[in-house]
């Protein structure tokens, strides 16, 4: 099935993807690496809030290239970076932000698939290197928060965005985790070649 | 003169690195539409298609193809009469920085303690990376060699025992691929580099990415080795971005140095679809010639 998600997606809206769909959203996705996702997360901690409302949006993780022309930033590269570093505090993020959404690469893993699960948030796979696929989506710089501490891959972009994607479910809100789910079978048949080699 | 020279290898330099970014070597590119032609499944399908399609956009709008435009690493041959020494150390330097701003490549090189270093160089004039070798004759070979940290997080490196012998170096990099699963951005090629000590076989593994693509070892019994481990790989069947459909690997190379007896090292350097390079010659006479081939 193909959804065509408008932002803030409400959590029933979120509920109704099923892993293997095709996603498109259109409204807000906000990129955040490792370095955003910790900055974000101790804010909190201190009772502060980061600068941007994940609520609802799309959070991407990716390190752009960024251009500044007649003095507005322009996206040059966009593409996912791999999300499996995110997984030691993902879960944390999408309890305390609560995003519809999580975009990159790679897949997560089952701390991941459980926030997604009990807070309603899915994880949307682009196809890794294809920044300027994901370029084209991206209609408008909004902001930017956290340059100079952070550094143009690892700070928080706003971007305002039109049918980005396609991106496929990987991980619904109902347990599904596709990545998983080819890692175990990528197991079994090593674990055959292996048995085979051995004679 | 040497200005004129210094100029010449700087300006090449440049252009490999904006060639290498934006332009996948035709030979992969036709490759990767193989592999589409060849895979059923729509999510497959869809992710080739996607990889595709940003290589178009990449070579038509002369933008890097991926957002990761990597470490750079220049692999350079300097022939004994080239007009130029140890000043193209420095020279590369430069480039890179320029490379920076014009391509753009995005800034890459983190210090520890003072962050992103904005310009892809830094400390101790370790990054960019170069290896420098020297050959007879008057011509100065480069090759850049962008490569991304998400491949680059899933090489592996292991100091077998050497009783295991090939059985135990099959096996890893097997392993290694299994384990590289979907995070490394598949279809991947391989590197593998056998003896030396435990840092030259990552060089070599490094280095036998470059190899020209689909070539086989001049060893037989070592060639033998590269499609039957090409072809194990495959039946792990991660394929196309980890999702389970489409090929998995597209080439495997070999690249192997006399060990300790004691020793067997191995090193599996791996690259995401996107194994980006350009190559130049430039004479003692200053000619460039540029060669864009996988």
């Amino acid at each position: 099935m193909e959804h065509h998600l408008t932002t803030p997606v409400r959590e029933e809206d979120v509920r109704k993807l099923r892993m293997g769909d095709l996603v498109y959203v259109t409204g807000t996705v906000i990129t955040a690496r490792d370095e955003a996702h910790l900055e974000a997360l101790e804010l909190h901690e201190r009772g502060e809030e980061p600068p941007v409302d994940f609520k609802g949006v799309g959070v991407f993780h990716c390190g752009p290239i960024m251009k500044k022309v007649d003095g507005e930033w322009t996206v040059v590269a966009a593409g996912p970076t791999t999300s499996a570093r995110m997984e030691i505090f993902q879960d944390n993020f999408i309890e305390t932000f609560r995003p519809a959404i999580i975009i990159g690469k790679g897949g997560m893993g089952d701390l991941t698939s459980k926030a997604c699960q009990e807070f309603g948030c899915v994880y949307g796979a682009f196809t890794g290197g294809a920044a300027l696929l994901a370029a084209r989506g991206i209609k408008k710089v909004r902001d930017v928060f956290w340059l100079e501490e952070l550094g143009m891959p690892e700070c928080l972009w706003v971007y305002d965005v039109e049918d980005f994607g396609p991106m496929i479910v990987t991980i619904d809100s109902h347990g599904g985790n596709m990545t998983q789910d080819v890692k175990t079978q990528v197991t079994e048949r090593l674990e055959k070649i292996l048995a085979e080699m051995e004679g | 003169m040497k200005m004129t020279f210094e100029k010449i290898v700087e300006d090449t330099a440049v252009e490999l690195l904006r060639i290498a970014a934006t332009e996948l070597p035709v030979e992969y590119v036709e490759e990767i539409k193989k592999g589409l032609e060849e895979t059923d499944g729509a999510v497959g399908r869809a992710q080739l298609g996607n990889i595709l399609e940003d290589i178009d956009l990449a070579r038509e709008g002369s933008k890097p193809m991926c957002q990761d435009t990597g470490i750079v690493a220049f692999m350079v041959k300097v022939g004994d009469n080239f007009p130029l020494r140890s000043r193209i150390k420095e020279i590369l330097v430069d480039a890179t920085r320029r490379a920076t701003e014009e391509v753009p490549l995005r800034p890459n090189a983190v210090d520890m303690f003072k962050g992103n270093t904005r310009d892809n160089v830094g400390l101790n004039g370790y990054v960019p990376m170069i290896f420098i070798d020297m050959v007879p004759g008057g011509d100065l070979e480069i090759i850049a060699m962008p490569k991304g940290g998400g491949s680059t997080n899933i090489a592996a490196h292991r100091m077998l025992k050497p009783g295991l012998g090939w059985k135990g170096i099959k096996q890893f990099v097997i392993e290694a691929l299994a384990e590289a699963g979907s995070l490394g951005c598949p279809p991947y090629f391989v590197g593998v580099g056998i003896g030396g000590g435990e840092d030259l076989c990552m060089t070599l593994a490094k280095k036998a990415l470059l190899k020209p693509f689909k070539s086989r070892n001049e060893n037989p019994d070592v060639a033998a080795i590269e499609d039957e481990l090409l072809g194990k790989v495959n039946q792990l069947r991660i394929g196309a971005m980890g999702l389970g459909e489409g090929p998995t690997a597209l080439d495997l190379h070999i690249e192997l140095a006399a060990r300790h007896p004691a020793s067997l090292p191995v090193g599996v350097v791996i690259s995401c679809w996107a194994l980006r390079h350009a190559r130049a010659v430039i004479t003692g006479e200053g000619e460039v010639s540029i060669d864009r081939s996988a």
